[in-house]
């Protein structure tokens, strides 16, 4: 692994975005127009306050796995994955490049978001309010290793986007937003404990409720420690020799 | 002149259930080296085989001493896919920059490589706006970055100009003069002639080996082509 090789394949991501206008605008608007939708939807209630640090974190895990997951099947199919690892690039190197590329991206999306949410709309957030933006950071490198990781079995990028509903949407359904978590069927209680989403959902619901920081850096542990294993499967399938 | 920068023996590939490369086995050396076949005959296996991207069933192949795809390997063996492998949505440049940056090559090689597929002119413009050919003059470019011991170029003139495909394999020439071997792949048999030295290739095997003129002499025909034909036909019967 090399950081020159990590950052030149950033680089590249990054340029390729600014490039497509229309998707760079999608990635940092619309989180911003939901949201609103949302505090609109509620006004004068304080279902917001709940609901909103759950949207934080919810936002950009999905995007980055959408993005990653088609972005990285065209790299596979187009023959330019086969070309970089025919190349001196470590398998490393292109995961966390890709990693680094959309964690700057979701840096600016949830400034923005949380800028609208803190700032205008009035979300009131107890804990530190940069430390809902490394949240989402993080949770965003999630989204980005487990995109790089499905990618490897969906062979056309309608199969990469069905992915979407098969991966995230359980993950949405029990992080907390609908069913406080220790409401939930024993069994799903489970299954929510072992997902990362629920991890930074509860964060960022924590930061909005106290001051205290420790069980939001202990959830930030989990949700980055499942961000690295996804890095690491990603990896496992990124093979130099195909059939 | 590199002295048989390639070695394969007893090459056995399979792919999706059905042999592609059977027990094949041959050495490639310095200079023009062409492979000719119909399409489907095994060539773009055979070439992925030699970067070290093919799964193989059996058999082995180095290159300057070592197992292929091996990472001494990597930075000196420029490889060019059928399908042109740059990323349409960055420009001419933005492409040659980035993978010179993963090769660790300065930025003088991607002016040195745009002006040997002579790109000049559509430096800055979008690959996906780029005609066909363009594209995979692109693509070639990049193979040339690093200036590779050995290039292993898959249908690098196929739907180019006849003006721009001469200019191709005089380049193709000038890279083997200064050392490097060169691996050229063609379905075009009138190709054949503009290599040093050919291999023509048919259902996984490779059915001749020498010089356009050792090859044609042999069969006693005119043409390659007419060489290809009575080397089957003889072989069938």
């Amino acid at each position: 692994m090399t950081p020159t090789t990590t950052l030149a394949v950033s680089g590249r991501v990054l340029t390729q975005i600014r490039r497509d206008r229309r998707t760079l605008a999608m990635l940092l608007v619309l989180p911003c127009l939901l949201i609103t939708l949302l505090w609109w939807m509620f006004e004068d209630t304080p279902v917001f306050d709940e609901v909103g640090p759950a949207l934080l974190a919810m936002f950009p895990f999905i995007v980055m796995f959408l993005v990653t997951s088609v972005t990285t099947l065209r790299e596979r199919s187009g023959g330019t994955l086969e070309r970089l690892l025919a190349m001196p690039m470590g398998k490393l190197d292109f995961l966390l490049g890709y990693g680094v590329a959309f964690g700057v991206i979701a840096a600016v999306q949830s400034v923005l978001a949380v800028a609208l949410s803190v700032g205008l709309l009035g979300l009131d957030v107890q804990g530190p309010v940069w430390l809902l933006t490394v949240v989402a950071i993080v949770d965003a490198v999630l989204g980005t290793a487990l995109g790089l990781f499905v990618s490897a079995f969906a062979q056309t990028e309608f199969q990469a986007v069905q992915f979407m509903p098969a991966i995230v949407i359980p993950q949405i359904l029990l992080c907390g937003l609908f069913v406080p978590r220790d409401q939930l069927p024993t069994v799903l209680e489970w299954v929510s404990n072992v997902l990362p989403l629920s991890y930074a959902v509860d964060a960022m619901q924590t930061l909005t409720r106290t001051a205290e920081t420790g069980d939001v850096w202990r959830d930030l542990a989990v949700v980055a420690g499942y961000a690295v294993a996804g890095l690491v499967l990603g990896a496992a399938t990124l093979r130099r020799r195909t059939p | 002149m590199v002295k048989n920068a390639v070695e394969i023996h007893d090459l056995h590939v399979v792919r999706g259930g059905r042999t592609v490369l059977e027990h094949l086995g041959v050495s490639i050396g310095g200079g023009v080296t062409g492979l000719l076949g119909p399409s489907g005959c095994g060539k773009s296996t055979l070439m992925r085989c030699l970067v070290g991207v093919q799964q193989v069933e059996a058999g082995s192949v180095t290159v300057f001493g070592e197992d292929a795809g091996s990472p001494g390997l990597r930075a000196r063996v420029g490889y060019v896919t059928q399908a042109a492998s740059v990323y349409d949505d960055l420009s001419v440049d933005e492409n040659l920059r980035f993978f010179a940056r993963v090769l660790g090559v300065g930025r003088e090689h991607v002016d040195r490589v745009v002006d040997a597929v002579d790109l000049g002119d559509h430096r800055g413009q979008v690959v996906g706006r780029l005609s066909g050919g363009q594209r995979s003059r692109a693509s070639l470019a990049v193979a040339l970055l690093g200036e590779p011991d050995l290039l292993v170029l898959d249908e690098p003139t196929v739907g180019l100009d006849p003006v721009l495909r001469e200019d191709l394999w005089a380049l193709f020439h000038r890279l083997a003069e200064r050392g490097a071997a060169v691996f050229v792949s063609s379905h075009v048999m009138d190709e054949a002639e503009r290599c040093d030295r050919l291999l023509l290739m048919r259902e996984g095997r490779i059915i001749a080996d020498g010089t356009p003129g050792e090859i044609k002499e042999k069969a006693g025909a005119e043409t390659v082509e007419g060489a290809f034909l009575a080397i089957v036909r003889r072989d069938a019967a």
